[in-house]
């Protein structure tokens, strides 16, 4: 099986902050990349990195921050250690991924955008994951999945739930 | 010597367990002592039957599949490593699968053959062959070239591609760029996905044709953020590319330049609309522009900007290669060459169909497709993504073609067929419409967003049976108002399959299917 990295990572400081910050500052366009650096490393967007791009872009921290906000996929709190995502679209409805959904709440806790209270698990709802003739599909971290029955899913979490977290 | 073993590693073939089969074959070959030699290939587009594994033979390949984990020993067992057609899952030579036979692959020629990061498998099979002739030609025969191929662009709106090439050709020298839309957002597409994870080097070299026709040397693919396996390909078929001189500042000796760099979105399917991509890849907000200026006026950072979609870039290699007569000789009307048909939802043999434009949707989803997967009567198909309509049975015998799809207010789009069986509520269908559209919308205009919303509303009343016949007019006059007084496509169509259900299905949106629809919180 595939390794399943977990999008959860390190805690961040200021220094390291500015330093992903600086690394993008000189691309041209350089706010997506620097919005999806910072992710990828710390797993969300730190609140404090909003006046230090806001200053290295040269944009006020408003812009910044719509600029965040209009973007499903940026988070501005850290996710479980795994984010599982739904696919919601029509594809997938046709294969039963309305109950897969329900399902996946009721088994988690949750609803979208809301992480367990223990941490292992964020769920967020995707809108097509391109496995449109193998459906459902879910994407766990950087892992796509199809044909996702109920009773798989529970497979899937109890799996996850067994998985030591790595230390990097 | 080691018998070569292809197991494909596109996002469909591992979301079914393909990197378990490989690893199965691995240790079920070591334990018996036999040398093998698995390749990773891509997918042949054939997604009902993976993963689809290969043996290598004088003969060509034998194929077997759709092959779990679990199939893996018996397989083995049955003779797979000595080609042995005996177990179940064996399915012959792969060319002789009728679904692959019966297609007209003209861009998806190479996908699931090759390793597709291979430089040398792409060169084997013609790669690079369009852009050395490209070198050889003056920018204005390579538009024309274009131009005479027919080819209309494959992302939605079907402008062609030729004359947009002229457009941006046309303007003084100086800074220019071809982008490249990979947001494929569309429920029912996977057809970009192939090209970019099966055959990247199809791209790279389509858009560096591109940018020697119009003076452009940047290019940037503006890639969804749910294609991580995508971006890990292109960005290693780029590093490649370039090693090898066919990116860079001196491609294959000419002295001429062109540099591709991928972009990733984030997660909003309003910047697979061309103007918002460009806000999104200069860093903002990815509001709508008003049009014009148009793109290939003043596009990226206010310069003269190509963008197409991947399908229609991945054309181009073939049309520089054959000809653009050639690729015209296909298709019909005004519809030119072949288009990918992605068969996708509750279908029994979903994947890529590629084919000449004149098929009909019946022949589609029957004839390839096989039916549902669920094996119930198929009730509904909505061709043309999220903002097309559903079309109910009096319209599958449509052969597929633009203009006659825009006849009967079907779309053809970016050619997602997404099937529907009779389990279906279409009022839940025409209620998502709606939600999608309020989750997306970019919010530059009332119409779409606000209008979204308000539809979501007025369809959840309908439903619940409160002045159902009244909301049913406000709905009426709501969709209207959507699709005049809306900027852009988002808001200008969502209302497409809410009218499609209003009208088509109309017993799905009363009263009677008084259940609440359960939304969801987004
Ligand atoms: C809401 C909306 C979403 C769109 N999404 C895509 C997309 O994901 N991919 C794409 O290629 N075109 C998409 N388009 C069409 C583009 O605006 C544009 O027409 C296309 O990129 C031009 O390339 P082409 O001429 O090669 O098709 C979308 C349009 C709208 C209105
Ligand atoms: S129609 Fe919707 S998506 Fe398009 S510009 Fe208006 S608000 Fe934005
Ligand atoms: S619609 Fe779910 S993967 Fe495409």
């Amino acid at each position: 099986m595939s390794q399943i990295h977990s999008p959860i990572a390190d805690a961040w400081t200021p220094a390291q902050l500015q330093a992903v910050i600086d690394a993008h500052r000189l691309m041209p366009g350089a706010m997506l990349p620097t919005l999806h650096a910072i992710q990828d490393r710390f797993g969300y967007i730190p609140d404090a990195a909003v006046p230090m791009i806001a200053e290295a872009l040269r944009h006020t921290r408003a812009e910044v921050h719509g600029i965040i906000s209009f973007y499903h996929h940026f988070r501005t709190h850290p996710p479980g250690r795994n984010v599982i995502q739904i696919c919601r679209a029509e594809a997938c409805q046709s294969v039963g991924s309305r109950q897969l959904e329900a399902h996946a709440r009721q088994r988690l806790g949750i609803d979208y955008h809301q992480t367990t209270p223990d941490h292992e698990y964020t769920l967020e709802p995707v809108y097509c994951l391109g496995n449109c003739a193998c459906g459902p599909s879910v994407r766990v971290n950087d892992d796509v999945m199809g044909r996702m029955t109920p009773e798989q899913f529970d497979e899937l979490t109890d799996e996850l739930s067994a998985t030591v977290v790595e230390v990097k | 010597m080691a018998i070569t073993v292809y197991v494909p590693r596109d996002t469909t073939a591992l979301a079914l367990g393909a990197d378990r089969v490989a690893t199965r074959l691995e240790r079920g070959a070591r334990a018996r002592n036999i040398d093998i030699n698995i390749v990773r290939n891509g997918s042949r587009g054939l997604f009902y039957l993976e993963p689809l594994v290969e043996i290598e033979t004088p003969e060509g390949r034998l194929a077997y599949g759709p092959v779990t984990p679990k199939d893996v020993d018996s397989l083995i067992e049955a003779g797979l490593l000595e080609a042995r057609q005996d177990h179940p899952l064996a399915l012959g030579l792969t060319e002789e699968i009728d679904y692959l036979k019966r297609q007209q692959r003209l861009t998806f020629s190479r996908i699931g053959i090759t390793d597709p990061v291979s430089i040398e498998d792409y060169t084997t099979l013609r790669g690079f062959e369009g852009l050395k002739k490209t070198l050889a030609l003056d920018s204005q025969a390579v538009v024309d070239e274009v131009k005479t191929s027919g080819l209309r662009g494959r992302g939605g709106a079907a402008f062609p591609t030729g004359i947009k090439w002229q457009t941006v050709h046309d303007q003084p020298p100086g800074q220019k760029y071809v982008v490249c839309n990979a947001d494929e957002g569309d429920s029912g597409t996977f057809a970009d996905r192939l090209v970019m994870e099966c055959d990247p080097y199809l791209l790279i070299e389509g858009m560096t044709i591109a940018g020697l026709a119009v003076g452009a040397e940047q290019g940037y693919i503006y890639l969804r953020s749910e294609y991580p396996l995508a971006h890990a390909i292109l960005d290693n078929a780029i590093e490649r590319a370039v090693a090898a001189g066919y990116l860079g500042d001196n491609i294959l000796g000419s002295d001429r330049a062109f540099h591709l760099e991928v972009r990733l979105g984030a997660g909003a399917y309003i910047c697979g609309e061309e103007t918002s991509l460009l806000e999104s890849l200069e860093g903002k907000r990815g509001l709508v522009r008003a049009k014009p200026p148009l793109p290939a006026i003043e596009g990226l950072f206010g310069r003269p900007t190509v963008v197409n979609n991947v399908l229609s870039l991945a054309a181009i290699p073939f049309i520089m290669d054959q000809g653009g007569q050639t690729y015209a000789d296909y298709g019909m009307g005004r519809s030119r060459g072949t288009l990918a048909i992605q068969l996708a939802g509750n279908v029994q043999r979903g994947g890529l169909v590629e084919l000449a434009f004149g098929t009909s949707l019946r022949e589609l989803m029957e004839g390839f497709g096989g039916g549902t997967h669920s094996g119930r009567p198929l009730k509904a198909v909505q061709v043309g993504g999220p903002l097309g309509a559903y079309l109910p049975e009096s319209q599958w015998d449509n052969p597929v073609d633009y203009e006659g799809f825009a006849a009967f207010g079907g779309v053809v789009g970016h050619g997602g067929v997404v099937m529907f069986d009779d389990s279906i509520d279409m009022g839940d269908q025409a209620r998502f419409a709606m939600e999608f559209c309020s989750v997306e919308s970019c919010g530059k205009c009332t119409p779409c967003r606000i209008g979204a919303v308000r539809g979501v509303e007025v369809i959840d009343r309908i439903r619940a049976g409160d002045a159902a016949e009244k909301n049913l007019v406000l709905l009426t006059e709501l969709c209207e108002t959507m699709v005049d007084g809306s900027l852009c496509a988002m808001g200008g169509m969502a209302p497409f399959p809410v009218q499609s259900v209003l009208q088509h299905f109309p017993d799905d949106l009363t009263p009677r299917q008084a259940v609440m629809a359960g939304g969801t919180t987004c």
